[in-house]
């Protein structure tokens, strides 16, 4: 996956009161403790399609080895989390890849590529702690400005992630859904996100949403245009829009959850850079210092922790 | 001579919280009347920092979830606040400080509503600085308000360009039809915003170590400074504000940069 390149380099990075957190305990893994949670997967067949499986033998059979592979990767929730308090939909912007790269000394495509193993990572913890929905800020519409060699850097190996990863998503039961203004990117690519997101349609188990070439804010204006539209025609009155309207207009229509729980941003910027805009109103935020390439399942768990003990009231009052 | 923030939004989260930890038990009322002088504290460093703007959260239309009480007791304060900005004596006067109600006015009583016509009138001409009050406000609420006065605009403009052409009528419809798609920009939607006004806010400021917005200026705080002390708003002092304001300066060179590309 592509990973967003982080902003210049800061002169020196200011401890900020939200980024002082502790580590993580080691966290230790007690299986027994842990009830193995099970997850409905649909499974598709090994030729590729589109459709879902019939009930032959030879699909029931991979329906089983599958179950049983899934049972195998099947890893227990640490015992600092409740699962109850589990958030359904995590978002990140994956800041710092850049960063990482200057610090070791590395051109900037060197971070990126260390950003893709974290996303990878992500997207596997995600989805056997059962996260319904992981959303990532891959490249802002922001970023088209970055210089030609970095964009064209990132957009193949956008490509080369999801041709890597197809299998995976395949057989893991993962859905892959875009959002942001696909016209800017190359046609090959816009060609493969159609192929993969109309293959892993009907995947249920865990959603990622990759925003690429994505503006919260534009994201509004085309919900504003197709309601202006919808009013030209009459299908609705003026009066009739309203925040539930808006919300169905949005690009994260493609998911049951399309608010966000909790927000990560790595790197230590304390800043939502135009991501999702809307859908972030009642957003837990969590800041780490650390960069991209260098998140990994025990800063997840940290941020997890503290999105558990958060008291989310929504503007009323717990009693 | 440092850099300064041109407009600091504040969430001033933490009044209850602050009267239950000084076993204030009576009602609500403390905590939130604390909160008040916290607000006037907060005013003043604001002036005397050279802060042009600021925005405060003052009532969200969630609030109105809250237990009737709660919720009287808060528009009776408001109205009490809202009269006491007419007086010589107020922090808005002393620091010659502009003020604007903003939000969903329709949702407040009469009587708030009239007072705070009363404040914005009587506070016109002062240049001191700019004080938003966000009343019976929500982020998602201005935006749907914003797409509805934009709709409007934009299909009244075009029937207004186009009746009196004596036109093929079906060509005339796909002609409205890809108009209107091209026409609403994010310029259209941003000048119907209740806060369109004030400047984009350089940092957000949320006591009481709450990291969320809370449906707050979600358009406009985009790009800006995310602060969460843990301090709670009663007990906020200027150091805080100082605190925020020294690490304003490397954001801002990202701000620009921002603004270049816009």
């Amino acid at each position: 996956m592509i990973c967003l390149r982080s902003l210049p380099l800061v002169p020196h990075e200011l401890k900020s009161p939200l980024s002082s957190r502790t580590r993580a305990q080691q966290q230790h893994s007690s299986p027994f403790s842990q009830t193995l949670r099970s997850h409905t997967v649909p499974h598709k067949t090994l030729t590729g399609g589109g459709t879902a499986t019939t009930t032959t033998v030879a699909n029931v059979a991979l329906s089983e080895h599958n179950d049983l592979n899934a049972a195998e990767e099947e890893e227990p929730l640490p015992s600092e989390l409740r699962e109850e308090l589990m958030p359904n939909h995590v978002a990140v912007i994956m800041d710092g890849n850049g960063r990482w790269a200057k610090q070791r000394g590395l051109p900037t495509s060197a971070g990126h590529q260390a950003g893709a193993r974290s996303l990878r990572e992500l997207v596997e913890i995600c989805c056997k702690w059962g996260i319904r929905v992981l959303t990532v800020f891959a490249f802002s519409n922001d970023n088209w400005i970055r210089p030609k060699v970095e964009v064209d850097f990132l957009m193949s190996l956008f490509e080369r992630e999801i041709k890597s990863q197809m299998q995976k998503f395949v057989s893991e039961g993962i859905r892959i859904s875009v959002i942001g203004d696909s016209s800017k990117l190359p046609q090959s690519l816009q060609k493969l996100i159609s192929e993969a997101e109309e293959a892993t349609k009907d995947n249920s188990r865990c959603q990622l949403i990759v925003a690429a070439s994505y503006s919260g804010k534009y994201d509004i204006v085309q919900a504003c245009r197709s309601l202006a539209c919808k009013v030209k025609d009459g299908v609705i009155q003026l009066e009739d829009i309203s925040e539930s309207l808006v919300e169905k207009e949005l690009e994260t229509n493609c998911t049951e959850y399309p608010y966000p729980d909790l927000l990560i941003r790595t790197s230590g910027e304390l800043r939502v850079s135009n991501f999702l805009l809307w859908q972030l109103a009642y957003t837990e935020f969590f800041f780490v210092k650390e960069l991209w390439p260098d998140f990994g399942k025990a800063e997840f768990v940290e941020a997890l922790i503290s999105f558990q003990q958060r008291h989310r009231r929504y503007g009323a009052r717990l009693s | 001579m440092g850099t300064i923030p041109n407009h600091i939004a504040f969430i001033m989260d933490g009044n209850r919280r602050y009267a239950k930890k000084h076993n204030l038990w009576a009602d609500d009322a403390a905590g939130h009347k604390a909160g008040f002088l916290a607000l006037a504290s907060m005013l003043k460093y604001c002036y005397e920092l050279g802060i042009k703007c600021a925005s405060i959260y003052a009532l969200s239309i969630d609030n109105f979830k809250r237990r009737p009480n709660e919720v009287q007791y808060v528009m009776d304060l408001m109205l009490e606040k809202i009269q006491g900005l007419l007086k010589e004596e107020s922090i808005v006067q002393k620091y010659g400080a502009r003020v604007y109600f903003r939000g969903n006015m329709t949702l407040l009583t009469e009587p708030i509503r009239v007072a705070a016509e009363k404040a914005m009138v009587a506070t016109a001409n002062n240049t001191g600085m700019m004080l938003f009050i966000c009343v019976a406000y929500t982020s998602t609420d201005e935006i749907v308000h914003a797409i509805q006065e934009s709709c409007n605009n934009k299909w009244v403009g075009i029937q207004e360009a186009n009746g009196s052409k004596a036109r093929n009528q079906a060509i005339r419809d796909v002609e409205y039809q890809i108009e209107e798609k091209a026409i609403i920009k994010l310029r259209d939607i941003e000048k119907h915003m209740y806060m369109d006004v004030a400047p984009d806010p350089d940092i957000l400021i949320r006591t009481s170590g709450e990291h969320r917005l809370s449906n707050f200026q979600l358009w406009q705080t985009t790009y800006c400074l995310l602060y969460s002390p843990a301090v709670l708003w009663p007990e906020i002092g200027l150091r805080h504000l100082v605190r925020a304001v020294l690490d304003f300066p490397q954001h801002r060179s990202y701000l620009e940069k921002k603004k270049e590309q816009a």
